[in-house]
Order: structure tokens, then sequence, then C-alpha cells
């Protein structure tokens, strides 16, 4: 149980002292007394109060004696809604008969009508009902009638279900979804001895976020599907971890029976994700143990088959695929900071080439050079946020792309009405529940609304990886922070991209930020890794990289953690891999594996260590929970490949990977320059045209969540939106499906009518039904026919 | 002074030294040897015991009934429509202080209803070359699913088969039970198995 996060800015707090049960306490004035006791060691039983939750006082089972001034309450108290003040004088059940008796009561009155079925609760052996009534409540039931009984369990979500005979009447679930996840999509339902936790008749709970309900539920009233029946609390082995889903950056906790991931929990880190998590993060963990997974490194014979082979042979074929060859480099976001470090050095010592990018998707080089100017070594945080007068969305969605970011803005809305401005093409579910100024703008004309905000040097704007998608908008956005002093994020959606970014797997830098162009820091790197010279001509972007090897350019690629589908004309990218010899590096068969010559399996982020940067550069830190697994990570194979190469990168394993990145320091030389881009604006478009606008939603068809049927479950619905202007000049109500086309190929979605600019269409980028990237070749900005089908 | 003191110690001691001799010691009175008679009277029971009836058992061709709650392998018990007592909760191998038990839990489905209610036992292993036969296994099933037979026989060649799957712990299907999976007793919920009240297969139960 967490503490509550006190405010470190605040100034000279005003202390107040209390008695509790004879001992002296000094606390910040509006303590709540449960929290004062805490911090004295003494344990007041409790299940309705949550540190991160507003006080209720629902559940009652904190009952304590409470004198103030020396006039006593008649009765007990609840202790976690009373906040402590001067002369006031409690006994909790340690000192006090009268609250000893009244908690014995209330916990007797709780068991009434909760059903003797712990041997079949997931709770069971971790329940703070069943801990409670031990330490609290009596050995034998007065109670002889029949208890309440409810059908179960209720699925009130794909993966939340519900047993509300088990319920106690907290309110933390629906409390959590109110105040936290702002989806109100749970509540409490009648009165009395029916009183019961609900959803709406039509409107199942759909959240990103409940998982948490199923966390901070004190009973077993709330179980998550996919963990159902599978596990007791003993038999599982807990590791400390990190997510790998996003760059949120959260604290995890992995629990493992037999070699097996079954089930993940946010963990506590108040500078960070406070206690919570997205679905995601807790419930995709199925990709590590999935029947595609690769065990062996393939080697594609004479035969052009991938046959398996031994780690020597497959190493050997490698090598010789790519010794003397002119070679690049593809790591995905996916990578761990170290490993990213260990493409950078492999491409920079073995291959002998800057030819490395980690961006696979809509890129740009403004965005490289953005990124290499403002975004490397730049230390916004969410504090800023929590501080902020004003954050600004630009190609960002927070809760579908950073769900954490979206939290943490929401806590900020709620408590001091943040002013949140999105500029965006369509109105989303996330924007309007941060109750966000919404400026609507033609997809591509979003310079020009940017110039436009109203900043100062306590506003931070939060970018999203998108925003390369338009031109000039990267550097419309730089001069505006400059200007106006506001701080800069960027938020890439995968967890390894900023990580990547200061270990120069991009062509422009090296690790730490420095620049390949300036003769200093290849000097500075070479003299760490113990190397004469480093190549100085700077290397290609992931597009110049497929370009290059089709054209002959270049021979060969190593491809680690890429998704030749995440790519801007994805035929093109997997014709031009064909074509070249390819050493790839993954954890699963995946469209690479069908056209890779050598293939060497890594291991998953379960069964290594490693550690990621988040958004904000924090180093997220975590250790192997699977300890047996045999599978290496990406990192100790490069390094064996290079070993055999004859062109040693040193880096058997993850700390001294680590170590070195920690000698290696911060640039503080000259930076790259940003030249500002000219914005293009949008284009035009004729009657049935339209620009077509998109992102990923936070559960979609990426890999890292297949197989997870249940979380698919509460996905939200592939649509194409359009404004109400355009439905009525089509004639189209939501619903009937529009067809979404052009050169390239069509995609046919429901409508769904809703505040888009007139000018544009919005699909979902990668969710069912629907690969904008795929079909279309185009997410953002581009003129699309749409018409009714 | 510390330095000193543990060189010291290490010293032998041989000047304080006791030898046996140097012990006092008092003189006890021995009774002396018993009559002729009294030794006989020892030997009446070696000669009696030849008439008596012989205690051993030509193990193992003759095999005696153990005691009634002798603690042997386990079984895992049938309701009386055949579906099986076992939830899966893990209490045994909770309570077994061997760790010889392991369990896995599993969800009933419509189509695949192996105990009454929501949960049922999905993998079942006991380790007999770790069990000690304490019986606090027993004492935790909530459902009275785990027993104890009186059966002991239980060497055998390999470790691998000295770990009992759920098939060799199941008990047998007796008269009136179905083999599951087939659903609950019509018209019943799982707090009627409990409560005794289905007492056999109904014919509906059988699946097709």
């Amino acid at each position: 149980m967490t503490t509550t996060q006190e405010n470190p800015t605040a100034q000279a707090v005003e202390l107040i002292t209390v008695v509790i049960d004879g001992f002296e306490v000094s606390v910040p004035k509006g303590t709540l007394v449960i929290r004062a006791a805490e911090k004295l060691g003494i344990q007041i039983p409790r299940f309705c109060d949550h540190p991160l939750l507003d006080p209720v006082g629902a559940c009652r089972q904190c009952l304590v004696d409470i004198e103030i001034n020396g006039r006593a309450f008649p009765k007990p108290q609840a202790s976690c809604t009373i906040p402590v003040e001067p002369n006031m004088i409690v006994k909790t059940q340690l000192t006090s008969p009268v609250a000893e008796k009244a908690q014995r009561g209330v916990m007797e009155l709780l068991l009434v009508n909760h059903p003797l079925d712990c041997p079949v609760c997931d709770k069971g052996g971790e329940c703070p009902l069943q801990n409670q009534a031990m330490s609290t409540g009596n050995a034998e039931t007065r109670f002889t009638g029949v208890k309440r009984v409810f059908e179960k369990p209720v699925a009130i979500s794909s993966q939340v279900l519900l047993d509300r005979e088990r319920c106690v009447l907290c309110a933390r679930c629906t409390r959590f979804s109110e105040q936290i996840a702002n989806d109100p999509f749970i509540t409490l339902n009648e009165r009395g001895a029916l009183q019961q936790v609900g959803i709406y008749e039509n409107q199942p709970f759909e959240s990103y976020f409940s998982g948490n309900t199923v966390q901070i539920c004190p009973v077993g009233a709330l179980t998550g599907a996919t963990y159902r029946f599978r596990a007791r609390p003993f038999d599982l082995v807990s590791t400390p971890s990190a997510c790998e889903h996003c760059a949120s950056g959260c604290d995890m906790r992995t629990d493992v029976r037999r070699g097996k991931t079954l089930r993940r929990l946010a963990g506590d880190d108040a500078s960070v994700n406070e206690e919570w998590n997205c679905d995601k993060g807790r419930w995709a963990f199925k990709y590590v143990t999935a029947v595609d997974r690769l065990t062996t490194p393939l080697v594609r014979g004479a035969d052009g088959v991938l046959a398996p082979a031994s780690w020597p042979e497959a190493l050997a074929a490698a090598a010789a695929g790519i010794k003397g060859k002119r070679t690049a480099v593809l790591v995905g976001g996916r990578a761990t900071t170290e490993d990213a470090y260990g493409y950078s050095k492999f491409a920079r010592i073995a291959l002998g080439t800057n030819d490395i990018d980690f961006r696979t998707r809509v890129t740009s080089d403004e965005e490289r050079d953005f990124l290499a100017a403002k975004i490397v070594g730049s230390t916004t945080t969410y504090r800023d946020i929590d501080v902020a007068d004003h954050v600004v969305l630009i190609g960002f969605e927070p809760e579908e792309e950073s769900p954490i970011v979206f939290l943490r803005i929401n806590k900020q809305v709620r408590k001091r009405a943040l002013k949140v401005s999105a500029v965006a093409t369509k109105l989303s579910i996330g924007v309007e529940k941060l109750k966000a100024n919404f400026i609507k703008v033609a997809p591509g004309a979003e310079s020009a609304a940017v110039t436009s905000l109203e900043l100062t040097g306590k506003s931070v704007i939060l970018i999203g990886e998108r925003a390369s998608e338009t031109a000039g908008l990267l550097s419309t956005v730089a001069s505006v922070a400059e200007k106006t002093g506001a701080k800069i994020a960027w938020i890439p959606r995968r967890a390894g991209e900023r990580g990547a970014l200061e270990s120069g797997a991009i062509g422009a830098l090296l690790p730490g930020g420095r620049p390949v162009s300036d003769a200093a820091a290849r000097v500075d790197i070479a003299a760490v890794w113990g190397v004469p010279t480093l190549p100085a001509n700077p290397g290609r972007s992931t597009s110049e990289i497929i370009n290059a090897l089709n054209s002959g350019e270049l021979d060969a690629v190593v491809i680690g953690g890429v998704d030749p589908l995440d790519m801007p004309n994805s035929a093109t990218a997997l014709a031009a891999l064909k074509k070249s010899f390819v050493v790839s590096l993954e954890i699963a068969a995946s469209a690479v594996t069908d056209v890779a010559d050598v293939v060497l399996p890594v291991a998953a982020i379960t069964e290594k260590s490693g550690s990621f940067l988040n958004w904000e550069g924090r180093p997220r830190a975590f250790d192997a929970a699977v300890s047996d697994s045999l599978n290496r990570s990406d990192l100790r194979i490069l390094s064996a490949l290079a070993d055999v190469m004859g062109e040693s990168i040193m880096l058997g394993t993850v700390t001294q990977a680590a170590r070195e990145i920690a000698s290696l320091g911060k640039w503080d030389g000259a930076r790259v320059q940003l030249s500002s881009v000219a914005a293009t604006g949008a284009k035009s478009v004729s009657n049935n045209e339209a620009l077509l606008t998109s992102w990923r939603r936070l559960l979609d068809l990426g890999t890292l969540q297949k197989g997870e049927a249940n979380l698919a479950g509460t996905a939200r619905k592939s649509v194409a939106v359009i404004s109400p202007k355009r439905a009525q000049s089509l004639g189209v109500k939501d619903g009937d499906i529009l067809r979404v086309s052009n050169s390239h190929g069509s995609i046919s979605l429901p409508a769904l009518v809703e505040d888009i600019h007139d000018d544009a269409v919005w699909v979902p980028r990668n969710s069912f039904g629907t690969q904008a990237l795929i079909s279309l070749n185009a997410v953002h900005g581009e003129v699309v026919s749409v018409v009714k089908a | 002074m510390a330095d000193q003191n543990e060189s010291n110690s290490l010293q032998p001691q041989g000047s304080n030294e006791v030898d046996i001799t140097s012990v006092e010691y008092e003189k006890v009175d021995q009774p002396g040897p018993k009559s002729f008679f009294v030794q006989l009277q020892g030997f009446w029971l070696t000669f009696a015991t030849m008439f008596k009836k012989v205690n051993t058992v030509q193990y193992p061709e003759v095999k005696e009934p153990t005691a009634e709650r002798f603690h042997g392998r386990h079984q895992l018990n049938r309701h009386p429509d055949g579906l099986e007592k076992c939830i899966g909760c893990e209490l045994c191998a909770w309570a077994c202080p061997a760790d010889a038990i392991y369990v896995e839990g599993a969800d009933n489905t419509p189509d695949n209803q192996m105990s009454p209610g929501e949960r049922y036992g999905k993998v079942y292993q006991i380790n007999y070359l770790r069990c000690v036969f304490c019986g606090l296994c027993i004492e935790a099933c909530p459902t009275r699913a785990l027993t104890m037979t009186n059966e002991y026989e239980l060497a055998d060649s390999t470790r691998g088969k000295l770990i009992f799957e759920k098939d060799d712990l199941l008990g047998p299907l007796r008269a009136g039970m179905l083999p599951p999976p087939h659903p609950m007793y019509p018209g019943s919920t799982d707090t009627n198995y409990y409560n005794g009240d289905v007492t056999e297969a109904h014919p509906s139960q059988e699946q097709k």
C-alpha cells in the first residue's frame, strides 16, 4: 500500500501534531487519521480507503475512537474520512476496546453476505478480506440465515468478471473509473442489502484501464478473465519489471509459474505510473509463449528453404553474408536500450556504417534533425505536466498512444482544471474526456494552428511520433517553444524509441546524442570503443535504406524487431528485403522471416534483463522474470556475431553494455541545428475526396497483442469517421458502410459521424478489419476518395 | 589483551585434565547372581511363545488388511453422478509440508463440465517420492475430494512413475455414475451437490 505523494514544491507545509494510541505524530494539515496512523506503523483495517482515491467512508471497517480538545465523539469514527486536527487524540483498536468491538462488528456484518467460496476465489491467499477477517473478525459466525445470492460471475467486459456476492461495496472500482480513468462505466446500483456494482445497460465496461479495478478490489468481486483459476499467490514467482508496450514506462510486476507468465500487475512508482497501468500492459503477454515463437536458428539453404541450424552454423552463415558487404541495420522501436546500443555499436564497428535507423514508420529528415536537436537528453517529465499551466497535444492521442500520460493529464484536469489544447483533425474520446480545447485542423495544416497557441514558460508541448507525418510541423513546434520557453516532450508509441535514440541507433547520432558529423564526437566514442576511427558520413534513414536495398546500393541488412508492415510502402520494403541478404533477429515468425536468409531467435522481454528509457528519458530497468530461459538477448547474439566476423564489439552481457553506456556520459558539444522546414499545408480536395487521417488505437492488431482474445474483446470498434457535413452530402448515417480508397487499394468500414474537419476522413491505422498502411499505403494528409459502399 | 586471551584459549589445558582414576567413587552393593529358579522364570516367556499364534505374515504371499485409518495412496473422489469433487483450489498443495502436490485449476465450461460449479482441477499430480503421508492435504480439502486409501504398495522402478497424475488418482466410476465431462444434475447447483441432494446420475446428463 502506498502513502500519498506529497507535493515537493509546496512550501512550508503546516504540520499538525496528533496523538495516536499514546504516540505523538506530526503530519501535514489535511492528512487523514488513517494515514497519520500508518506513519506510526499502526495498521487500521480498511477496505474502501485507497491513497490515490478520494475518501468515501463506505466500508466502515476503519472505525476508531477520536477525541478533540478533550471532547470525545459519541461514537467511533471512520478514520479514512477524518483529517487530523490540533489536539486530536485517536485511539485505535489497539488501545480502545470500543473501537476494537466496533471493528469486529463491522467485519461480522460484512461477512454476513460474503460467500464462503474462498477455495474457488482467485483472491484467496492475497485477499484483504481474508487477512482482516483473521485479524479483526470472530472465529465463529452468529449468522444462521440464508446468504444473499446473485448469479455469478457476470462478465462486465470480456476481460473483467464480476461476482456480486463477494462485493463489500467499498466503491474502489467505481471511484477509480470515475476519478482516475474518467470512464464512469460502472456504478453502484440499488440500495440496502441489494446494493451491487453494475454496468449501464447497453454499455459494457470497455475502459482501457479496467484492469486496475481488478487489482484494487479488496475482495474477489472483480477478477480478470485471463488469470481466472490459473494459480494461487504462493505458486507465483514475482519479479519487478517494466512494461514493453509503450513509452509511458510503467513499473510492473510479472508473476510467473513454472516458466510461464500468468499475470502482470501495475507496480508502484509514484513519479511515473503511480499505481496504475493500462489493460494492454496488464493483459498482453501471451505473445511470449505463442506457437509461432522461434526456438532455433534457421538458415536458408541452397534449395531456398529455411532449415534449423546450430548456433555456430547460423552465426557463420550470417557473418559470411554480411562481412565485407554493404550492410545496413534496421532495429525496431521495441529493443531495450542495451540492445539498441548493441545494434548501434555493431553497425559502426562490425559493419563500418552509419546506416542504422530505429524508426520503422513514416519518418522524415526533419524528424531526425528535430530529435537530434531537441529531444536527445531532454528532461521534460511527468512532474512538468503536474505543474504546467497549459498542456498542448500535437500529433498525439494520449489515451491511445501513451495511456499513463493520459491518466496524469486527467489527474491535473480533475484536480485543478489544467488547461489542455489538442491540435488534431478529429475530436477523440480521450481529448473529450480531458475537456481539452480542440483546435480542429485539416490534415497537413497543423503548423498554422501551432503558431497561434497561447504558451508560457510553464507550458508543456507533448508531441507524438505522428507529428513527423506533416512536413514543417516539428520545426514550427521547435521555434514556437523557443520563442515562448515552453517545454517540449516527444512521446513515441514504442517503449524502446527514446532509448534507441540515446543509444545512437539512428544515422545522424552516435550514443549519448553525439552528432556523427562532429569529429570530436567521433573521437570520443572511438576512444571508448577502442577503435581507430568511426564512419563519418551520415547514415541513411529507414526509407533510404529500403530504397538502397532495392537499387542495389546496399547488399545486406541486419534487421531486429521490425515488422515491415509498419513501414510506408510495405510491399516495396518486403521486395527490397527479398532481394538482399537478410539477417533477422526475432522472437516470433513474421513477414521478415519469410524473406530472411538467416534467422536468429532472441529472448522476449520476460526472458532477459535490460532497461527501457521512457518518454521522459527515465531508465526503466528490469530483470528476467523467467530465469531458466535458453533464449539470448539481441545484444549477446550481436556480440557473438561480431566475434565470428572478427570485429568484436565486446558486449557479452547487459551489465557490460549498461556500464559502457553509463561511462559514455552526456555530450556537451555543439548539437545538430534544426533547419526550418516549410509547412506545405493541407492538400485541396474535390467533392468525393477527403484527406486521410488516422492513428493507432491502444488495442489493435499489434504484434505484441497476438492471441489475447479477452483483450481484443474490449477494443474500440473499427469505424470510418466523417463530419456531419460530409455525411449529409454523401447521404450517410452512422453504421452505413463507407468505402475509402485510392489508387493503391481500399478499406470498407461502418461510418461514424463525429466532430472531424470537413475535409478529412479518419480510419484506425491498424485495427481489426483495417490496416491503412497496407491497404492504402497512406496514413495522414493524403487524398483518398470516400463514397458510400 | 584480546589477542592474548585468544592465543591462550588455543593452548591445550593439560594441567587441568581430569583423569578417570582421580574421580572419587562410592561403592555400590551388587545383588549377586539370582537363584537358578528365578533365572528359569526368564526363559518361561521364550518357552510359552512357542505355543502362541505367530504374528509374522508371509508378505507378499499373504497380505494383512491395514488399520482402518491407515494413510495410504490418495484418491480423488467423485460425486454420486460421476462429476469430480476436486475444484482445483490448491489448498492441498498449500497444506503439503513436503511440496508433493501440484495442481492447476481451470474453468468449467458448458461443454466441458468436470465438477459442479465454476472450477475444476485440470492438472493434479502427487509426487510419491516426496509425500510423507501426513494427511494434512486431506484435512485441507474443502470438498472431501481428496481422501486416502489403504493402499501402501507404492514402490516402482523409476522416479517418473511415482508422480501420480489425475488419472491414476481418480476413484473408480461406481454404479449410477457417468464419466465426466457431463452437465450437472438437472435443476441443481453446486450447493445441492455439497448438501448431498444428488444421489445418482440423471439420464439426461449422459452426453452423446
